[in-house]
């Protein structure tokens, strides 16, 4: 196997000491936030805008964007990790955490799974687990500012414990199920779950 | 038993300076897998210490070549992976690599066209597969190209993309240049804008499949410029590439 492989004259340039335990195996760290997307931008006008929660639960709750903002809102600090091998280190954002949302339905006891749906078609599902206890949000600002569109603004998800394409742009909804159901990249090779600090990259 | 998606040790076969910034590796494989035109392979570095750095690089080679690939890498100031492929490997050196690996940035030839591919710098590597391998399995679907560079010495594969352009066998292709042009440049020399698109994507027609790869910027701009042409959401597919910085 290949686990003693050393590169010849590899040493790298190395992070510094207090970042490396925050940083997952095969990991960088960037300044930057690179923006990272299978199509094109979505860009819906806020007055059509609406987050809703549907499948099993009683009743479907869906808000409009002025009733969103009144929701009792967060601001939390993240590191976020992309597949891509990217990392950045204290994110700042403020949206409503989805243990918020819960306040508002009335769950089904054999629900599992969530996925999360969003504008231009794309779709990421995570276990019920991974999005509660002050896990999961529902954002729209970035360092102080709305979410730009090309970070998936005018919200989007942001659950900074797996990697970052769990966190779906341009989300519009979450459906809660019983049994699990891949989502577009985890359909397309990447890992079903995706946490980083196993790196649970691909299939 | 080798699974899929492991880590194998690969040999350098060849290196070529393909621009001052970029170079493209043949790597030998030795549990090649046949890999879709479009796809890319992680690379990992490991220190005498056990530290590892691991970057994605997209595969520039066509799939029909069995055994080998060829990844093309664009020396990145202060990258740790590409300096090192730059700076450090050479013909025989052994490096750590796994893939093939993404499924939605992909074209075979049984997909045909006709085919738009937008590339911006180093985003032309993984187009650069999908052109090799409509040449390589002798598809027909007519293929567009058009390729945003500096100047045209930062232009990849420059000569083998201007003889498939003089072949006249399906794929036409389109050049501009945002820094600098040549004497007698009759490409474009501007960012690629709406006008650009229209030349450019019109006559391929309604059912045009879009790839564009590239900087931030540029595939954001050409994807909404290509809504705004009449194409549809999901005739675009786009894939950032290159350096993590925004400028």
């Amino acid at each position: 196997m290949a686990s003693n492989f050393i590169s010849r004259g590899f040493t790298g340039k190395r992070r510094q000491a207090e970042a490396a335990n925050r940083v997952p195996p095969g990991q960088y760290i960037t300044p930057d936030f690179p923006v990272l997307s299978a199509g094109p931008t979505p860009r819906t006008p806020l007055e059509g805008w609406t987050f809703s929660i549907e499948g099993l639960i009683r009743e479907p709750v869906k808000w409009s964007w002025e009733e969103f903002l009144q929701l009792p809102a967060q601001s939390f600090v993240a590191d976020i990790h992309c597949v891509t091998k990217w990392s950045k280190l204290d994110t700042q954002w403020r949206g409503v955490s989805i243990d918020t949302l819960f306040e508002h339905i009335d769950l089904d006891a054999n629900t599992r799974y969530v996925t999360a749906f969003c504008d231009g078609g794309y779709t990421t599902n995570m276990p019920f687990v991974d999005v509660i206890n002050g896990q999961a949000f529902v954002a729209y600002q970035y360092d102080g500012k709305p979410l730009p569109a090309e970070h998936g603004g005018p919200a989007r998800l942001v659950v900074p414990h797996l990697y970052f394409w769990k966190s779906a742009k341009w989300i519009r909804g979450l459906r809660f199920t019983e049994k699990d159901k891949p989502g577009f990249w985890e359909s397309l090779g990447y890992n079903n779950h995706g946490d980083p600090w196993k790196e649970e990259r691909y299939w | 038993m080798k699974r899929y998606l492991d880590w194998q040790i690969a040999t350098v076969k060849s290196i070529r300076q393909e621009t001052p910034k970029v170079k493209s590796f043949t790597l030998f494989l030795p549990d090649w897998v046949q890999h879709k035109a479009g796809q890319h392979y992680d690379v990992r570095l490991t220190a005498p210490d056990g530290y590892q750095a691991q970057r994605s690089y997209s595969i520039a080679s066509e799939p029909e070549r069995s055994g080998e690939i060829d990844l093309t890498v664009e020396w990145i100031e202060d990258g740790e992976v590409s300096s090192y492929m730059h700076e450090v490997l050479t013909v025989g050196d052994q490096i750590e690599v796994r893939g093939p690996i993404g499924g939605y940035f992909v074209w075979e030839a049984y997909m045909g066209g006709p085919l738009l591919l937008i590339a911006g710098g180093s985003g032309i590597v993984p187009l650069m597969s999908m052109i090799r391998h409509g040449t390589a399995t002798g598809s027909t679907a007519p293929v567009r190209l058009l390729y945003s560079s500096r100047t045209v010495e930062d232009v990849i594969y420059y000569d083998e993309l201007m003889k498939l352009h003089e072949a006249k066998n399906g794929l036409e292709i389109f050049f501009t240049l945002t820094r600098q042009t040549p004497v007698g440049w009759t490409g474009y020399s501007r960012r690629i804008d709406s006008q650009m698109l229209v030349e450019v994507a019109g006559p391929l027609g309604s059912k045009t499949q879009a790839y564009v790869c590239g900087p931030t910027l540029l595939v954001e701009a050409v994807a909404n410029g290509l809504l705004q042409i009449g194409l549809a959401q999901n005739q675009i597919r786009t894939e950032r590439f290159g350096p993590t910085s925004s400028s």
